[in-house]
């Protein structure tokens, strides 16, 4: 924990919640994932029960909730993972027995469970604890016994998720920002798998105080993670065609303290690209200022703050939670990410030239953006270039090698399987992502 | 390799001067690390290259030997650096490596610790990751390699972000100080479940395939308008009238890609879990 509070401010500690601070809750092992804005007012749906996320402030990150019905009606309460720890232990003894049963009993007709809804309303009435209406379910399942140790357990995690569904609250870091969007809604950050991202800030040899030039179109997730790997040390520049900056609501989601919010900024590619003589700059400054509200005002829009699930219509809305910041986050707020970059520090980068690139913009030609990007760069400057297609990958690739801009270009398709670890059972999940775009990276060279 | 003091900014907006560590890029296949000496030479293939005429240049300039034959000299990072160091074991790549510092979700100033250092190319990485705060704390149990790992961090100019112990992690478990000090765990070790009572344990296999891109010449039919791909000379081309059988061909380049046909196949599991929330 030594030395994080540099990624926060100093107030907080980022391995505890806090009033006004961004959370992922993951329920029921990834079923859902919701990113939530903490606060006493901040409402969750989970099943048909509305609970308060008020019990969440001032928790650990990493801990796990269920709800619990109370007098008051439904409400969050601290799981101690340490009996489930010792439940996982037993099962995992399960496979060294031997092994008789199999399925050719098991009849589907839906007359294995005697319980009816009505009992298990009952139940609830009297104060019954999920824990204990899956244990009745699976006391008077006729077919429970029958099955194999393997199909009991998924019958009891498949009854403990509706009756008795938990909470895991989760750091919002690049990381699982990334998985989350990834699972519920990937083509807005251009379908950038966790690898692919985790690999393009490899490349591009991102770190604290290195000056990285970005061109984000994948809703500020990549701006974000690289401000995330520099700590507020250095800048992180969005750079944007045209007159409008790209939307990064995103950076919001990072619990982002002032050091790192002041740390991302915004510059027009006309600005940057423009030389040192007066007039072709301010016409760059001009459009900037313009477009950097027209940019932010998708940002405040007011959304509607406690409520978000996946099944909803309108992701965008969901995804933030912007109402009920509390005062200690509000006074942070003053500093907003993504501020136009001030005239010296454009300077700066026109006299040095970025310490790297990183391109991640779905719906623009790679070639078209590099061929302007890459003399912004200092000289031996890595950059990496992530496209969903492979050919204009191709394209760009074999233009920089005829214009002789860089060396150590090479296209890389990153590929991830996630594994089923098991004692004997050990193998590929079944579901994953075949695809994690293309990667283009290379190093600039000298061009004197 | 990296520029710790924010004064400095970026290390190679710098000149190269006496003493720099540098990557000699021949080809993408053929680096190699070199520390500027002046008076020294560098001997290769293509010629002999004179330390002296290297001084003073921007990295990722083009230098020529005796011959006329050239070189890139690059800035060190930790991508090239997993490239051309020593391998004293086997080591980790890119893929892996940049997997391993985003899920363990390091940051500038977190403390990492580390076992088996190895060769030290994981080692490179999460020292970037941690600076200029944080520190990595590694340990191999093989006195030699921890020697010649320190010798390596000194040279990438990374050693104040690295402390190298000699200990058998597996047997002995991390040093008794470091209890509720660190923010990742790495571990590279034969029997690593010995370590760590751990919650949302998840495995994956994780890699790189790389393409091959080329200029190509596709024949291509002119009459109709669909295949034009890549930029034909749009003088010359003519205008088949519709049941024309006379089928005219020209040849433009295209760039094309392809995987390579040799790949690493595999390289490991990577296995992540996460502390219990007490």
């Amino acid at each position: 924990m030594a030395g994080t509070n540099n990624q926060i401010d100093s107030v907080q500690n980022p391995r505890m919640t806090w009033e006004g601070c961004s959370v992922l809750l993951d329920i029921n092992d990834g079923d859902r994932l919701v990113f939530a804005r903490l606060s006493a007012a901040a409402k969750l749906k989970i099943g048909n029960k509305n609970c308060s996320l008020q019990p969440l402030i001032g928790c650990s990150f990493g801990s796990v909730f269920r709800v619990e019905t109370g007098i008051g009606g439904p409400y969050l309460s601290r799981f101690n993972p340490s009996s489930e720890g010792n439940n996982d232990k037993e099962n995992n003894g399960f496979q060294s027995k031997e092994e008789s049963r199999d399925n050719r009993a098991l009849v589907d007709d839906n007359k294995a469970q005697s319980l009816t809804g009505e009992d298990i309303d009952a139940m609830r009435r009297e104060g019954a604890t999920g824990d204990e209406i899956v244990e009745a379910l699976i006391a008077n399942s006729a077919t429970f016994e029958k099955k194999t140790l393997f199909s009991q357990e998924k019958y009891r995690i498949k009854k403990q998720k509706k009756y008795a569904p938990k909470v895991l609250l989760r750091r919002p870091l690049a990381r699982s920002i990334c998985e989350a969007y990834f699972k519920k809604y990937p083509a807005r950050i251009g379908f950038l798998r966790v690898d692919t991202l985790s690999l393009l800030l490899s490349m591009a040899n991102v770190f604290a105080n290195s000056e990285v030039l970005v061109v984000d179109m994948v809703g500020g997730l990549l701006t974000g993670a690289v401000a995330e790997r520099m700590g507020g040390m250095g800048h992180v520049c969005s750079t944007y065609a045209g007159n409008a900056p790209y939307p990064m609501e995103i950076v919001r989601i990072f619990n982002f303290g002032i050091d790192i919010c002041k740390s991302i900024l915004r510059s027009s590619l006309d600005s940057l690209s423009s030389s040192k003589n007066g007039t072709s700059k301010q016409i760059g400054e001009h459009d900037d200022s313009l477009s950097v509200e027209g940019g932010l005002k998708d940002q405040t829009s007011p959304v509607c703050p406690e409520e978000i699930c996946d099944e909803s219509e309108n992701g965008k809305s969901n995804i933030l939670l912007e109402d009920s910041l509390s005062p200690v986050i509000r006074s942070c707020k003053s500093v907003k990410a993504g501020e136009k970059a001030p005239e010296e520090v454009v300077k700066l980068w026109k006299e040095n030239g970025f310490s790297s690139l990183i391109v991640a913009a779905p719906d623009l030609d790679p070639w078209s953006l590099v061929k302007d990007l890459l003399p912004l760069l200092a000289s031996s400057a890595t950059f990496a270039i992530y496209h969903q297609f492979l050919q204009p990958l191709a394209t760009c690739m074999h233009n920089l090698q005829l214009e002789k801009m860089a060396i150590g270009l090479q296209i890389s398709e990153p590929w991830l399987r996630e594994y089923q670890v098991l004692p004997s059972r050990t193998h590929p999940c079944m579901q994953m992502s075949a695809f994690g775009g293309y990667i283009l990276s290379g190093t600039k060279i000298c061009n004197v | 390799m990296l520029a710790i003091d924010p004064e400095k900014k970026l290390s190679f907006t710098r000149r190269i001067s006496d003493g720099d560590l540098v990557i000699i890029y021949e080809r993408h296949d053929s680096m190699k690390a070199v520390r500027v000496c002046d008076g020294s030479v560098l001997q290769n293939r293509f010629g002999v290259f004179k330390h002296s005429d290297w001084i003073g240049k921007p990295f990722g300039t083009k230098v020529f030997s005796n011959k006329g034959g050239f070189i890139y000299l690059l800035a060190p990072t930790p991508e090239l650096w997993t490239l051309v160091l020593s391998h004293r074991t086997q080591i980790l790549y890119i893929a892996d490596i940049s997997f391993v510092i985003m899920y363990l979700e390091i940051v500038p100033g977190c403390v990492v610790l580390e076992s088996g250092t190895g060769s030290g190319s994981l080692t490179t990485s999460l020292a970037r990751a941690v600076a200029p705060k944080g520190h990595v704390y590694t340990f191999d149990f093989h006195e030699q390699r921890a020697a010649s790992a320190r010798g390596d961090l000194e040279k990438t100019g990374l050693s104040s972000l690295v402390t190298v112990g000699v200990r058998d992690i597996q047997g002995e478990g991390f040093p008794d100080e470091f209890a509720g000090m660190v923010d990742s765990v790495f571990l590279d070790l034969p029997q690593p479940w010995l370590a760590i009572p751990s919650a949302d344990i998840r495995t994956f296999e994780i890699l790189l395939r790389a393409y091959e891109v080329r200029e190509g010449t596709m024949e291509g039919c002119k009459g109709d308008d669909g295949v034009s791909i890549g930029a034909l000379p749009r003088k010359r081309r003519q205008r088949s009238s519709e049941g024309s059988n006379v089928q005219e061909f020209q040849r433009s380049s295209i760039a094309m890609a392809r995987p390579c046909a040799e790949a690493k196949g595999h390289t490991g599991y990577l296995t992540f879990a996460r502390l219990k929330c007490s």
